[in-house]
């Protein structure tokens, strides 16, 4: 088991020196940052010295070294667009992005798998054929079609709630909260579901499909033969043993509610770290793709690594099976 | 008189394809019969979008700004024009706006997908024949590239492509810079579902005899395995192509798509949204209406087609 955890990890660090090496090599060969930050007006002493400035006339690898050993500690240069540490921009933005994943991601948790869990219960009643036909519009929607369509019947027909940013924010030592005001929390509602639908119609098609075939097995006949209660026999035994492929599919999920919110943030004008990427890749900066791009691949290699990790806790068959790794 | 047993004519093979299992599970799924033809006069009109389309939204003279605005089916306040499915801001027709925008999300989605299937196919066909090394490298890339959502690497590339590209030449360059940013974002597919059939076809006596006549690996991997795995390749094309044509459409609504001087159906509805608030809803709905049309008949399509080259499902 420790030998596997080690391989992996091994295996994490080597994918994040890549993408190192990716977001380095952004810096080196994608547009000239002289161009982009200074105007039209500028002299061969203002290109120089900015190139000293921002270590542009030092070789490969020495800039190779000096970004890692940056990176490591968090710093990723300043941004061409705003002329600001890229660092500072992300904290700043970072607060709005994960209150957004926080709140989609437990609605797409906790509604898919009781969604899930009642369909595979009541497989042929109507109310689990409703909601299943409703899925498969839940999953074949382009999320911003979603997004536009709530915004168009709560915000412009009923005015219900309101279609752009934040609402009013808290600020707790340095992270501010929407959670904390009544707009803050009006608008976090339609972002929130437009980013939780896509994971929660996933989440539930999984738990049920997982639930249907649990629940053939014999040790459910013999729970019930038991004459144990409904409730016992479907959420001790039945949900118990679906939960390995449900934890998986939702850590990964995690991952990819951050890298849809860029999405959703659009939409929504929702001032998190996703429209910063957006508004990045439109102006070519850079500086902030490098940065989003390393903080989006730490997150997505640490769940993945962690995903792994937690099977060994969750299901004791595999500690005897794999402890060698595969 | 004796008996000569008469052999039947030779089969032509338009008549196989008729009464072939996949033709007959086609004809038995109305479902499948819908959306292949929704498909075929989706792809028709956008083709044929320069002869359908009432005027030519992209031609300046051709448009009067009088007519912005005008809703579908109703003659215009001022010149008394009427749009099938309204105008937009600029006075085009929203109508002749989809046909042209449709061939262009047609085009990127068709045009990366096939990209995606020569690119995963080619390293597919050398990681499962060849082995060694190289399929170390491609099927780790593979693995590390799955890790991410193919949304996020598509943006990713089209953001570096975007910045190795000159300044002058962006707008003209989006349409395959998209190309080549979806495309890449979606051949692990293909690579692993090509790799894996290529081991099982690689031991067999067929590809043994080719190699002890002497043919070359190349030959050995285009002639003989290739065909040989063709049918699981063809589902995922039909799966990407939706993914693909999504794909185009989020990223021309999130603005690094498809330019406004060429929009797609993404960047319509873009523009659309912005109207959303003062009551055009017909500029955003119509749009959004054939995107839909089109990706889901597309993957119906494609949901039909994994159902009827398995056997074991049928």
């Amino acid at each position: 088991m420790l030998a596997f955890i080690i391989r992996r990890i091994g295996q994490s660090i080597l994918v994040l020196l890549v993408v190192g090496l990716v977001a380095f090599s952004m810096f080196n060969f994608v547009g000239d940052p002289i161009d982009n930050m200074l105007g039209q007006e500028r002299t061969a002493e203002d290109i120089a010295r900015l190139r000293e400035q921002l270590g542009l006339d030092q070789n490969f690898f020495v800039q190779y070294f000096r970004f890692l050993q940056e990176a490591i500690q968090g710093n990723f240069g300043v941004s061409y667009r705003q002329g600001r540490p890229v660092t500072d921009i992300l904290l700043e933005r970072a607060p709005a992005t994960l209150e957004l994943a926080a709140v989609s991601g437990v609605l797409a948790i906790v509604f898919g798998i009781a969604l899930g869990v009642f369909t595979a219960i009541r497989r042929n009643g109507v109310w689990a054929n409703v909601i299943m036909s409703a899925s498969l519009i839940g999953v074949s929607l382009p999320t911003f079609l979603i997004g536009i369509l709530l915004i168009y019947v709560f915000s412009v027909e009923l005015g219900w709630l309101p279609s752009f940013g934040r609402g009013d924010v808290v600020e707790i030592g340095g992270w501010k909260t929407g959670f904390l005001s009544e707009s803050g929390l009006k608008a976090l509602i339609l972002p929130s579901i437009t980013l939780g639908l896509y994971q929660m119609t996933l989440i539930m098609r999984l738990v049920r499909s997982e639930m249907l075939e649990v629940l053939r097995q014999d040790y459910i006949r013999f729970a019930r033969a038991r004459g144990l209660k409904d409730r016992a026999v479907n959420f001790h035994h039945a949900l118990k043993n679906t939960m390995v492929p449900v934890i998986t599919v939702i850590g990964l999920q995690l991952g990819a509610i951050i890298a849809f919110a860029i999405i959703t943030e659009t939409v929504f004008q929702w001032p998190g770290v996703g429209l910063l990427f957006i508004n990045a890749i439109q102006f070519v900066d850079i500086p902030v793709m490098a940065a989003y791009l390393m903080l989006i691949s730490v997150m997505f290699v640490g769940i993945n690594l962690l995903v792994d990790i937690l099977y060994f806790f969750i299901d004791p068959r595999l500690r005897a099976d794999r402890s060698g790794g595969h | 008189m004796t008996d000569t047993p008469i052999a039947p004519p030779p089969k032509s093979r338009f008549r196989l394809a008729l009464e072939s299992d996949v033709f007959y599970t086609f004809r038995r799924s109305p479902v499948a019969v819908v959306s292949a033809l929704v498909v075929l006069v989706l792809v028709l009109s956008s083709v044929l979008a320069p002869w359908i389309a009432p005027t030519n939204p992209f031609d300046p003279a051709s448009l009067n700004l009088m007519n912005g605005f005008t809703p579908p089916m109703e003659p215009n306040a001022f010149t008394g024009d009427t749009f099938l499915l309204g105008t937009d801001d600029q006075g085009r027709d929203v109508f002749s706006t989809i046909l042209y925008g449709m061939r262009i999300s047609l085009f990127v989605g068709v045009a990366a997908v096939t990209f995606a299937m020569i690119l995963g196919i080619t390293l597919g066909l050398i990681s499962g024949y060849v082995g060694g090394w190289l399929e170390t490298i491609i099927m780790r890339t593979a693995d590390v590239q799955l890790t991410f959502p193919s949304i996020l690497v598509a943006m990713l590339i089209f953001g570096i492509a975007k910045g190795v590209t000159p300044v002058e030449y962006r707008d003209q360059m989006a349409i395959w810079v998209l190309i080549f940013a979806i495309g890449l974002s979606d051949w692990v597919q293909f690579a692993r579902v090509v790799r894996g059939a290529t081991l099982v076809e690689k031991n067999k006596e067929y590809v043994q005899a080719a190699r002890l006549i002497g043919r070359k690996p190349g030959a050995i991997m285009l002639r003989h395995i290739l065909p040989n795995v063709l049918s699981p390749v063809l589902v995922i094309a039909t799966i990407s192509l939706a993914l693909a044509i999504i794909a185009e459409a989020t990223l021309s609504f999130l603005g690094v798509g498809a330019p406004p001087t060429q929009p797609s159906l993404g960047t319509l509805i873009r523009i659309g949204q912005g109207f959303l608030f003062s009551g055009e809803w017909w500029i955003l709905f119509f749009p959004a209406c054939t995107l839909l049309a089109l990706a889901l008949s597309v993957n119906l399509l494609g949901d039909w087609l994994r159902d009827a080259l398995n056997p074991r499902l049928r």
